[in-house]
């Protein structure tokens, strides 16, 4: 049956694409030694190589050096080290001072909330009703003891796409650091490093039919970042432990195969999606920009209809989707990226997020809109928030 | 397919019995908010002559489990007496159910308390509540036991939210651990609000947040 299941939550994790897997397994069954030095024996110089081969792609993705391109375990550990690196490097230093937005993804909001415990301060800034920062709200909270500024490319959830380029130029005149959660961008929304002054980015292939457990983060030269995981001297010294070279190579294998044309055919894909449910279904809401969005992302409340209820029943019709529901969540908690829009709980119970990969055909997108409309119709029959004249 | 939920209570939740309003109630309450995510309007037609409960109706905006239980509870109520309706317990819905899982527990036992409430809602307009309780603290605690914390998705009460009670003269203070300005405050004011000012000894309700 899972077979059958048509997925658009590929922003929480996809299917891996055979052809990465196909450039992954030499690293588990014939170059599976340890990347040695330089001067080390045979099968430690060729593992090496794939590693450094996939870093240097992956640099290049984004307009970087090889060498400034520092492999982890996933975005959560890219951004703590971003995050918590400048923190131990500044701190005592330069002061105590981080700015972020409110609607930041879970590794930077709850990095950042860990530090405040810490005794940093913490600025968490307001977004706008699209889901956007304002770069004049970043200038105007930067203070003599900031030490750095992380606003994500775009959003998980609502697919929002910040102005990261006026903001890293309001950073680098303050002579403040920037970090931007690249995740949900990387690969599919252009990211050039030698063109905007992005001092630290994270990265990740989760999303894009990559592996999981890998990823990366980009270190301008001359960043101060203390190294704040210990043990051996792998990854320049910044990230110890030994490295996942299989994964590394899955890594930069996905990227490759993200193509220009394909991220534009998501987003025609998309645009159909979201243009069906908004048209044919009443009472409904976009979440995030209409045009400065990510290619792969919709999310539209159902007002009147609780979220869980949504998808269970999508579910039983074979489609996975995502919601902001407090009641889908393991914490319990209504999105905080719907409550920081300024959605109220009502508007994050009832959404909906829909992340299309390159495995969704254009008859899935028509197959979710017709199921959703029945879905959210039967549902709304036995709310008791549908007002009476507002039912079917 | 691996469903989060058991057999009866998917069966319950794609065919739901008893949904819908009974425009000429004899007795209706809805319990929840959805600031909470949960919600459930219950309706009930007593037979004057049998204090049995005739029809029932409910209205869900909520989860699986909330959406389940106010189908089998309905299903259990219908046709028994008001005493014997009352009785009924969350436990013995979710049993008939089949199970539902611990942490959805707040979402299904509103439907239980609609109908408990919706049962008081008749008799209080049939004068049939006699004596009048004078309202004491631990009264007000019972029924912020009905208000959720949606941090933390249980009630207020449970979740050490409320710092403290206090009752004179018909008006009731309480005070909650939650700073003015936090997201969830506005919410959480009216739903207690909702819950102790319709008690008939209350004047007023002042809610202080200080966290």
């Amino acid at each position: 049956m899972f077979g059958t299941t048509i997925y658009f939550d590929n922003s929480a994790a996809s299917r891996l694409d055979e052809r990465v897997l196909e450039a992954m397994t030499p690293y588990f069954f014939e170059r599976y030694a340890v990347a040695t030095s330089e001067f080390g024996y045979s099968m430690g110089i060729e593992a090496r190589e794939g590693l450094e081969q996939a870093r240097s792609s992956l640099a290049g993705r984004i307009g970087g050096f090889a060498e400034d391109f520092v492999f982890t375990s996933g975005s959560t550990e890219s951004s703590n080290m971003a995050l918590k690196g400048v923190a131990l490097a500044l701190g005592d230093k330069k002061g105590k001072h981080l700015i972020t937005s409110r609607i930041e993804d879970f590794p930077v909001l709850n990095t950042a909330a860990a530090l405040g415990r810490q005794g940093f301060a913490i600025t968490f800034l307001d977004v706008d009703a699209d889901g956007l920062v304002d770069p004049a709200d970043v200038q105007k909270a930067i203070r003599g003891d900031t030490i750095l500024v992380s606003i994500q490319h775009a959003n998980q959830e609502i697919g929002t796409v910040q102005d990261i380029e006026t903001i890293a130029g309001i950073c680098r005149e303050k002579e403040v650091l920037f970090h931007t959660d690249a995740t949900h961008t990387f690969a599919r929304v252009p990211l050039d490093v030698g063109e905007v002054p992005v001092d630290l980015a994270t990265v990740a292939c989760h999303t894009i039919h990559g592996p999981r457990g890998i990823g990366g983060l980009y270190v301008r030269p001359g960043t101060p970042l203390a190294k704040w995981m210990d043990g051996g001297y792998q990854e320049f010294n910044r990230r110890a432990g030994v490295e996942d070279i299989p994964s590394a190579v899955g890594f930069a294998a996905a990227a490759e195969l993200v193509t220009v044309e394909e991220n534009e055919a998501l987003r025609g894909t998309r645009n159909r999606l979201l243009d069906r449910v908004l048209q044919e279904i009443p009472y409904t809401t976009l979440n995030g920009h209409r045009t400065r969005r990510t290619p792969q992302n919709a999310n539209v409340t159902f007002h009147y209809v609780e979220g869980e209820s949504i998808t269970l029943q999508l579910d039983m019709r074979g489609f996975a989707v995502s919601t902001g529901s407090a009641c889908f969540s393991k914490s319990l908690e209504a999105s905080h990226v719907i409550m920081g829009i300024g959605g109220d709980h009502e508007r994050a119970h009832g959404s909906v997020r829909f992340s299309l990969g390159r495995f969704n055909r254009e008859e899935d997108v028509d197959g979710v809109v017709n199921a959703i409309g029945e879905v959210v119709r039967e549902l709304r029959a036995i709310s008791p928030l549908t007002p009476a004249e507002k039912e079917n | 397919m691996a469903f989060p939920y058991g057999e009866k209570v998917l069966e319950h939740f794609r065919n739901p019995r008893n949904v819908g309003r009974i425009e000429d109630a004899d007795g209706k309450a809805t319990e929840g908010s959805a600031a909470c995510g949960d919600m459930v309007a219950v309706y009930i037609k007593v037979n004057q002559d049998t204090q049995m409960l005739d029809d029932i109706k409910f209205e869900s905006y909520g989860c699986a489990s909330n959406i389940a239980t106010g189908s089998i509870i309905t299903e259990m109520a219908k046709g028994k007496t008001l005493a014997a309706a009352k009785q009924i317990t969350w436990q013995e819905a979710s049993d008939e159910l089949g199970g539902l899982p611990a942490l959805k527990a707040h979402c299904s036992v509103l439907a239980v308390e609609g109908l408990r409430a919706a049962i008081r809602n008749y008799e209080e307009k049939h004068g049939l509540v006699t004596d009048r309780e004078p309202t004491t603290v631990e009264i007000i605690t019972k029924r912020l036991r009905h208000v959720m914390n949606p941090l933390r998705g249980l009630d207020v009460v449970r979740t050490d939210l409320i710092k403290k009670i206090e009752f004179n003269d018909g008006v009731v203070r309480i005070v909650a651990d939650l700073p003015p300005d936090h997201q969830f405050a506005s919410v959480i004011r009216a739903d207690i609000a909702e819950k102790i000012e319709p008690l008939w000894d209350v004047k007023e309700v002042t809610i202080d947040f200080e966290g």
